[in-house]
């Protein structure tokens, strides 16, 4: 992904392992003839993306056909855009829509800029010993299953929870946080902040060490003090970085931690809790709504598709940075 | 690895300087506490649980317990422990993480090769259709149904081979592959190796740094993963831990197969919860310093190529 935006420059250059000469024309009989084994190598995988990957995505067809669950994998017969007219005009689904979008925002907005603040804090550390510390613990998070940070954010919230007993200390009630859906998308978000501010500064943290250190001599020497040198140097020095992270995470947007919100959301909760992706698991896989359930999640799919097509041209428009 | 911890540091660590203003001097004692309260905060909840789960019941639904466990004991643990259904469900997912992260590896591995040979006609294409699943997938019922039309639910199967490449582990050890030296390859192939021979005897032995960070990444995430077996998955017999703990979480396993001592207790406890919750997410606290710079060395080898 970011690494082949480096490619169109190596791709032309000659390779070495090229033995054939020049003048043969690459044509496919070369290539297989020559390249057999190394083709061979690729057919699992091949198969692995064809069924695995491939024919899902074909399978989306059953959102235009009337499926049968036990029936054939493509559905029965075409009822074109019926189930598309259902959703749309489903009072459930806008309202779904909407939790989703403001959910996705809320994300990005908190998940997006944090880690960034935190490897610039963590940059100006000179301890290296206190550094590393401070990287291990806050990565540490990452590597834990959702059914465990679930688990723990419902511990925290509970009535007898750490929160409400903090909330306790200063005189305040407790707070029933899980038993209505004033609170979710605090929760949500929070936890999904804890999880991943201390992992996403790795690639900040490699991007700072790639900046020149004369840079910063020469604007010491013209007078600028260390947060105009942020300012003017290392912000500018991770901006390809940020770029590149921003669109990834706008591609991932409309898919709003579909685990996570599974594993926290009640029915109480779900006046915002309730996403796209909680929301068709239900109609297709508890209800039995195959193709109905199926249609949204097309929907759901092709903007996501959409988010990361134009985030990605409006980067390379303004900015010259992009995936490919 | 091409990118270790050791080597980015010396470009961080400046000495101090003389010229550092008042101003300046006075961040950075507010930075060192900032940083110290985000370790307090990622840390907090961790040692929550644990004290949790050496508390009395009692003494959690009161509301008393937040660092320190009150009323220790072990006894939970030896009921947990003790508990057939926790046990089966933690062998299970020992077997299905062996086996996912054997079956990714080969995958990936051998897919990464051929994506690593630049004169190969058609990479492109085979690198597209790989980077492609990144960005659309089939979604959640169209997999569904595929998985049951092919007879996949309720084995093993189900849980191992649907996620078995991971586009982004892919491109790491593509990377990584792509740094090697040309001229071992082509040194070897004189000498009369063929693909296979080059690829197992001169590539993978040079490549174990490499390999032992993608066994972490593919283990790791099995062992945390619980979506595809919640969903595959009828028999209770067949759940991996993290859907056991899930299910303990939900209230959906009711304390009659936590042993005959807990018959009275209606519901799943706080404290049951929690020692579940320890002994699910021990193994990868155990090992979590030895590997973490393997992950974070992948990353990098995965997103900064320059």
């Amino acid at each position: 992904m970011i690494t082949d935006t480096k490619e169109p420059a190596t791709r032309p250059a000659p390779s070495t392992k090229d033995r054939t000469p020049k003048r043969v024309r690459r044509t496919w009989r070369n290539a297989v003839r020559r390249d057999w084994q190394l083709y061979s190598l690729a057919l699992l995988p091949l198969l692995f993306f064809l069924v695995f990957r491939y024919l899902p995505m074909l399978g989306n067809v059953i959102a235009f056909r009337r499926f049968v669950p036990g029936g054939n994998l493509f559905g029965e017969t075409w009822v074109g855009l019926r189930y598309v007219k259902i959703f749309l005009n489903d009072p459930t689904f806008w309202q779904v829509f909407g939790n989703t979008v403001v959910l996705g925002a809320l994300t990005l907005l908190f998940c997006f800029p944090l880690p960034i603040v935190l490897a610039l804090l963590l940059n100006e550390v000179r301890t290296r010993v206190f550094k590393q510390f401070v990287q291990t613990v806050s990565y540490l998070p990452h590597f834990l299953s959702l059914v465990i940070v679930a688990g723990m954010v419902l511990q925290l919230t509970s009535i007898d929870g750490t929160v409400n007993q903090i909330i306790g200390a200063f005189g305040g009630e407790p707070i029933a946080f899980m038993q209505g859906a004033d609170w979710f998308r605090t929760i949500y978000v929070s936890s999904e902040v804890w999880q991943t501010v201390g992992w996403g500064t790795i690639l900040y943290l490699a991007a700072l060490t790639t900046i020149d250190d004369q840079l910063y001599e020469a604007a010491r020497i013209d007078g600028a003090n260390r947060w105009k040198q942020t300012w003017h140097i290392t912000l500018p020095g991770i901006r390809p970085t940020m770029v590149t992270l921003l669109i990834l995470n706008i591609g991932t947007f409309m898919a709003v931690g579909f685990e996570k919100v599974l594993l926290l959301y009640n029915p109480l909760t779900y006046p915002t809790a309730d996403v796209l992706s909680t929301y068709l698991y239900r109609v297709g896989l508890v209800s039995n709504n195959f193709s109905y359930a199926a249609a949204i999640g097309l929907f759901e799919s092709v903007i996501g598709l959409a988010l990361v097509l134009s985030a990605n041209a409006i980067s390379r428009r303004t900015v010259g940075t992009s995936l490919w | 690895m091409v990118i270790t911890e050791r080597q980015q540091k010396p470009a961080v660590v400046r000495p101090p300087r003389i010229g550092d203003t008042r101003s300046y001097r006075v961040f950075r004692a507010v930075n060192v506490f900032v940083l110290l309260v985000v370790v307090a905060l990622t840390l907090y909840p961790f040692v929550n649980i644990v004290a949790q789960s050496f508390s009395d019941e009692q003494a959690i639904r009161t509301g008393r317990v937040n660092l320190l466990p009150q009323g220790f004991n072990v006894k939970t643990y030896e009921i947990i422990a003790s508990d057939s259904a926790f046990w089966n469900s933690y062998l299970n997912t020992v077997v299905y993480t062996v086996t996912a992260t054997a079956i990714s590896l080969v995958l990936t591995t051998t897919y990464a090769y051929v994506l690593s040979k630049h004169h190969l006609k058609g990479r492109g294409t085979l690198v597209g259709i790989a980077v492609f699943t990144m960005f659309f997938n089939g979604g959640l019922i169209p997999n569904y149904v595929l998985i049951s039309e092919l007879g996949m639910k309720n084995t093993l199967w189900a849980v191992v081979l649907p996620n078995a490449i991971s586009v982004f582990n892919l491109l790491v050890m593509k990377a990584f592959f792509e740094g090697l030296p040309k001229e071992l390859e082509e040194a070897a192939t004189v000498d009369g190796l063929n693909t296979y021979g080059v690829l197992f005897r001169i590539v993978l032995p040079l490549s174990k740094a490499v390999i032992a960070t993608m066994v972490l990444f593919y283990a790791v995430a099995n062992w945390n993963s619980w979506f595809s077996a919640f969903l595959y998955f009828d028999r209770s017999d067949l759940f991996p831990v993290t859907v056991y703990l899930r299910n303990m979480v939900a209230g959906a396993t009711t304390a009659a197969s936590m042993g005959s001592e807990q018959g009275d207790v209606a519901q799943v406890n706080s404290n049951i919860k929690a020692v579940t919750m320890v002994l699910t997410v021990l193994p990868v606290l155990a090992i979590y310093p030895f590997i973490q710079r393997y992950f974070v060395s992948g990353v990098m080898l995965g997103a900064v190529k320059q």
